[in-house]
């Protein structure tokens, strides 16, 4: 008990410090989560937009297999990613292990999948109507899909933030692919493992009581974008 | 007009984002830019923090980027077969011959020294104080059959030196390894580095093997205690090998010949005999330098640099 109670005494000592690591590795996981999801944003949107928007033979198994890749585990991509990236892998010459290149790339896999079926769910969650009257009073096609994008948009809002929520929270890809390298790879999730297993407890719990708080804030926003916000 | 604001809003939200990202992809990159060594490293020099320090130095001294990740032995070897190392830090004297051996590695360097220790309970419930170090083994395996739910052993049991030593030690009592790992619950296996095994074991109130340096710098928050410390046996030798340029052109060997002389200059001899005295009460490793003889290094293995054309004649 006593162990918690020090650690988060000195935890809140550190972050109130501003102490420099704790906000380094803090803006590294920023700037790795934000630069994946928009990635994951630039390649889903469009994609989910093309499996909504039109009808081909598949599409349902196709909707179904990006459901279940929505609980891909971070360490088969981490394994995966790894494989593709190793030196001796097809795409070793790139050099991308262990650097934060390479942690974007795994997070940006792991988070498509769900980014993409958000963003199907979206655009399905508008009602047929809505093209039916932009058609009516005189739209194009094209027209008629940024209407309904319009009408998605906090649905799809609420996607994208749910893709950054899980790249920043996820520690699979980030030990695997980055390798948790001091000042280079090492992001809030691996530090926190790190320092937990050197047993330094209080800088892992004020490293811990920043992703919470930013996570907290990921679903405030969530929730909000997804109520009354936009209405 | 509250939805222009909040378009307005958002969009600046979104603007905002994109340059934190732009900013922080900027940071990143800069030391990419820098000549960059990569050390595959063993938990021990990682886990006691002295490769953070040593690392400090050295980026200082040449102007590099030092990026280290840690594994066990056997990790770290695996990574410089793949490619994915310049440089690594091992101690494991049968995988270090093979990994030269099989052309991957240049040269062997020893740099330091420590031992091995059988730590565990106070009370010590296996009965082991006093016996050498593989009749312990073998004691705690009996007691721990008997009683599993008193006597734990918490074996690494991640291809790491360590691991490699706990096998020729119940290879030494005369014990078949894989009869003894699947023997029952009292085997536990942590796959994990030497700190963490030390927090498990000191959770289970088990017995471990362990290396001083590791031990030392986790005392604090264990209650465990050393229970075999002082047979030959046990010596734990810490070498530097560079990863062949003729295995993989693109190494930076010449930055890894550096670490390895910066390792056993007097200035790194000197750190790694300091290391530790200001935070843990005493050194931690005991340098290479003059102690060739006991750690069994031959003389051109032992703290000596590195002649520079050693890279250039391994790509011809």
């Amino acid at each position: 008990m006593d162990e918690i109670a020090t650690g988060l005494v000195r935890a809140i000592e550190l972050i109130l410090a501003i102490d420099p690591t704790v906000v380094e590795i803090t803006a590294r996981s920023l700037a790795i989560a934000v630069t994946s999801t928009v990635i994951a944003t630039l390649l889903t949107v469009p994609l989910g937009g093309l499996i909504h928007f039109h009808n081909f033979r598949g599409k349902r198994a196709a909707v179904n297999i990006i459901q279940t890749l929505y609980s891909l585990p971070t360490v088969t991509v981490g394994l995966l990613v790894f494989l593709l990236l190793s030196r001796s892998g097809p795409l070793g010459n790139l050099g991308l292990l262990f650097t934060p290149g390479g942690m974007v790339i795994g997070q940006t896999i792991l988070i498509a999948p769900i980014m993409t079926g958000l963003t199907i769910a979206a655009l399905s969650g508008v009602g047929p109507q809505v093209r039916d009257s932009a058609i009516s009073l005189g739209a194009t096609k094209v027209q008629a899909i940024f209407t309904i994008m319009r009408e998605a948009r906090a649905a799809m809002l609420a996607a994208v933030l749910l893709g950054f929520g899980r790249a920043l929270s996820e520690v699979g890809v980030a030990m695997m692919i980055g390798g948790n390298i001091r000042g280079y790879t090492r992001v809030l999730t691996t530090a926190i493992a790190l320092e937990t297993s050197r047993g330094d407890i209080e800088f892992s719990m004020a490293l811990g009581i920043i992703l919470v708080s930013i996570s907290l804030i990921v679903n405030l926003l969530v929730n909000r974008v997804q109520g009354n916000w936009w209405a | 007009m509250k939805g222009r604001y909040l378009g307005i809003s958002s969009l600046a939200l979104i603007l905002a984002l994109l340059c934190t990202a732009a900013a922080a992809a900027e940071d990143e990159a800069s030391p990419g830019q820098k000549e960059r060594l990569r050390i595959s490293t063993t938990t021990s020099l990682y886990d006691t923090k002295l490769l953070d320090e040593m690392e400090d130095i050295f980026e200082d001294m040449y102007d590099v980027e030092v990026h280290t990740v840690s594994g066990g032995t056997g990790i770290a070897i695996e990574r410089a077969e793949r490619g994915d190392a310049d440089l690594i830090l091992v101690h494991d004297v049968v995988r270090e011959r093979k990994f030269i051996e099989e052309g991957y590695g240049l040269s062997r360097t020893c740099f330091a020294y420590n031992y091995f220790i059988i730590v565990g309970p106070e009370d010590d419930p296996a009965g082991v104080k006093g016996m050498n170090a593989s009749e312990a083994m073998k004691t705690i395996m009996e007691a721990g059959m008997e009683k599993p739910d008193l006597v734990k052993f918490v074996s690494r049991g991640d291809d790491s030196g360590t691991h490699a030593r706990e096998k020729l030690l119940w290879d030494r009592a005369g014990l078949d390894y894989d009869e003894v790992s699947s023997s029952g619950e009292w085997y536990v296996e942590a796959g994990q580095g030497m700190g963490p095994t030390l927090l498990m074991t000191n959770e289970m109130e088990g017995y471990t093997l362990c290396d001083t340096s590791t031990f030392a710098a986790y005392k604090g928050d264990l209650d465990l205690v050393p229970h075999i410390e002082s047979d030959d046996f046990l010596l734990n030798i810490y070498v530097a090998i560079p990863v062949s340029p003729a295995v993989y052109p693109d190494v930076n060997c010449e930055m890894a010949m550096n670490f390895v002389n910066f390792l056993v200059s007097e200035d790194g001899q000197d750190l790694i005999a300091e290391y530790g005295t200001d935070t843990y009460g005493q050194p931690l490793f005991n340098p290479a330098r003059g102690n060739c003889d006991l750690i069994g290094c031959s003389g051109d293995e032992c703290a000596l640099p590195l002649t520079e054309d050693a890279c250039s004649q391994a790509s011809a």
